[in-house]
């Protein structure tokens, strides 16, 4: 489904990306944790399209859409505008699909998507991804700045997505015992390259990932 | 009474420029300052097809379908390239609109030219209003009337209004957005270009008349912050109706001087309230 290989990817002089190499296989539902710049947005953009790597290569076979860091909304405009224009390259534009899935947004297509709370702008920026009928969705910081319900039930949602329609998930996570939790494989991306990657029981049961990103390392030391 | 006729008109038509430098302004982020030059190139074309015996309509519409091109020709060399930012574009525009001079005069000379537009008065409650007039007043309205369809109800308008919203998630959602400018700068030139055609038998047009008619439409757009069409129709019509009676009762000399003042004055009233009104912008 993707298969990154060795991918470098720089700005100017600063290397983001340092030979990463990644899978995420058909209707599998896939992690990526690490901590803040550590590259994780700037490999979702590079498989997107909206960056140009400076060596090595991906190959994707199908259609990505991302649900991006901070949602990223046309925020003057409608919901309904928001999700039909998610459709921008494919003819079907029909945002029955996305109500479907989220019967909330059919009450509240009139509203501007700026006015909506955040976790309802997160369902439209899921729904605006989803319009383009992806076959893999690449979603950058699901959780970040929304309560634990809300997140909890969009993770929901996502799962759902997965598991019934077979949809490819690559999930990037600072929140990183949520991303270990829904997804059954995950890397670990720490400055520009993959350094642990494994079922995500073996990654949570890991010294290492349990000290730096679970926060376990007072439980054990008690 | 007639000074305010003309000067309705004559709004009109900034108006129309001005919001040619809304529709490229909102997609790209470009003061386009080659927008004048549209105007001209549409009102000399329209004269030039008038005198080869192109009937009036047909001549005036090929004129604003010229001046659309030639809009798409200056968006590719300001902004085709990627990653040229604003402020050069800007300054390529300024450069382009310079240039334009020698091509117009290598064509149609550094005399001033005119049509005939049409002819006749329309007598309406004891007060006789040229034709041209209010098929200018008419032809704008339809104008507003068709862009805020375009921009509100069809699919590439709300593209168009996307790439204003969000350039980065309009690039996310596959939208082309080097494209979308191009169709703007198209839409900015066939606006200047009807400008032009409308203008050109009210007041006659040479080469450099650019820059009066782009300082009147930049004034007019800045009404609304070069982002709103609305008000940059209101803002055309105040314009228009102040420089015909400056220069109906005044000097004719002064009308461009109202412009700019004019335009330095809401500038200045902008940016108080922008930095008295700590983030709370209610424009």
């Amino acid at each position: 489904m993707l298969d990154v290989h060795d991918l470098v990817v720089r700005y100017g002089a600063a290397t983001a990306l340092d030979g990463v190499s990644l899978r995420v296989d058909r209707g599998e539902m896939v992690a990526l944790i690490g901590p803040n710049g550590a590259g994780k947005s700037t490999l979702l953009n590079t498989i997107c399209g909206l960056l140009k790597p400076a060596s090595g290569t991906f190959h994707l076979d199908g259609r990505v859409a991302q649900v991006p860091e901070g949602r990223q909304l046309f925020a003057e405009m409608s919901v309904e505008d928001n999700l039909r224009l998610g459709a921008w390259t494919i003819r079907e534009r029909d945002p029955g699909r996305a109500y479907a899935l989220f019967p909330p947004l059919l009450e509240l297509r009139q509203r501007i998507a700026g006015t909506l709370s955040g976790g309802e702008q997160q369902m439209v920026a899921v729904g605006r991804a989803l319009m383009a009928q992806p076959d893999l969705l690449a979603v950058d910081e699901l959780s970040l700045g929304l309560a634990p319900m809300v997140v909890d039930d969009l993770a929901q949602h996502l799962v759902r997505l997965n598991r019934d329609k077979g949809m490819a998930v690559l999930l990037v996570e600072q929140n990183a015992r949520l991303a270990l939790e829904l997804c059954p494989r995950a890397y670990v991306l720490e400055a520009g390259r993959i350094a642990l990657t494994g079922s995500s029981q073996e990654l949570a049961d890991s010294p290492a990932v349990r000290a730096a990103y679970l926060g376990a390392a007072l439980d054990e030391v008690v | 009474m007639q000074y305010a006729a003309s000067g309705v008109a004559t709004g009109c038509a900034f108006a129309l420029v001005a919001t040619g430098f809304v529709a490229i302004y909102r997609v790209t982020r470009v003061v386009n300052f080659a927008q004048g030059v549209f105007a001209v190139i549409a009102g000399m074309l329209a004269y030039t097809l008038l005198g080869q015996g192109v009937p009036h309509l047909l001549a005036e519409m090929l004129a604003v379908v010229a001046a659309g091109a030639v809009g798409v020709l200056i968006g590719l060399v300001a902004i085709g390239r990627r990653g040229t930012s604003p402020l050069a574009s800007l300054i390529i525009t300024l450069g382009l609109g310079i240039g334009s001079y020698a091509v117009l005069i290598l064509i149609w000379g550094d005399q001033p030219i005119s049509y005939d537009g049409f002819k006749g008065n329309l007598d309406v409650g004891g007060v006789t209003m040229q034709l041209q007039y209010v098929l200018v007043v008419l032809l704008t309205g339809l104008a507003f009337v068709a862009l805020g369809l375009f921009f509100d109800h069809t699919y590439l308008g709300r593209g168009l209004t996307a790439c204003s919203s969000n350039p980065r998630a309009a690039r996310l959602v596959g939208i082309d957005v080097t494209r979308m400018g191009l169709v703007a700068f198209g839409l900015g030139g066939g606006l200047g270009g009807l400008a032009g055609v409308l203008l050109t038998p009210m007041q006659p047009v040479s080469f450099n008349s650019d820059v009066a008619i782009a300082i009147s439409g930049f004034a007019a757009a800045i009404f609304g912050g070069l982002l709103r069409p609305g008000t940059a129709l209101i803002g055309g019509l105040v314009l228009g109706v102040a420089e015909a009676l400056v220069a109906g009762y005044g000097q004719a000399s002064l009308q461009s001087g109202v412009a700019l003042v004019i335009m330095l004055g809401i500038m200045i009233w902008q940016a108080g309230r922008r930095s008295i009104g700590t983030g709370e912008d209610t424009a």
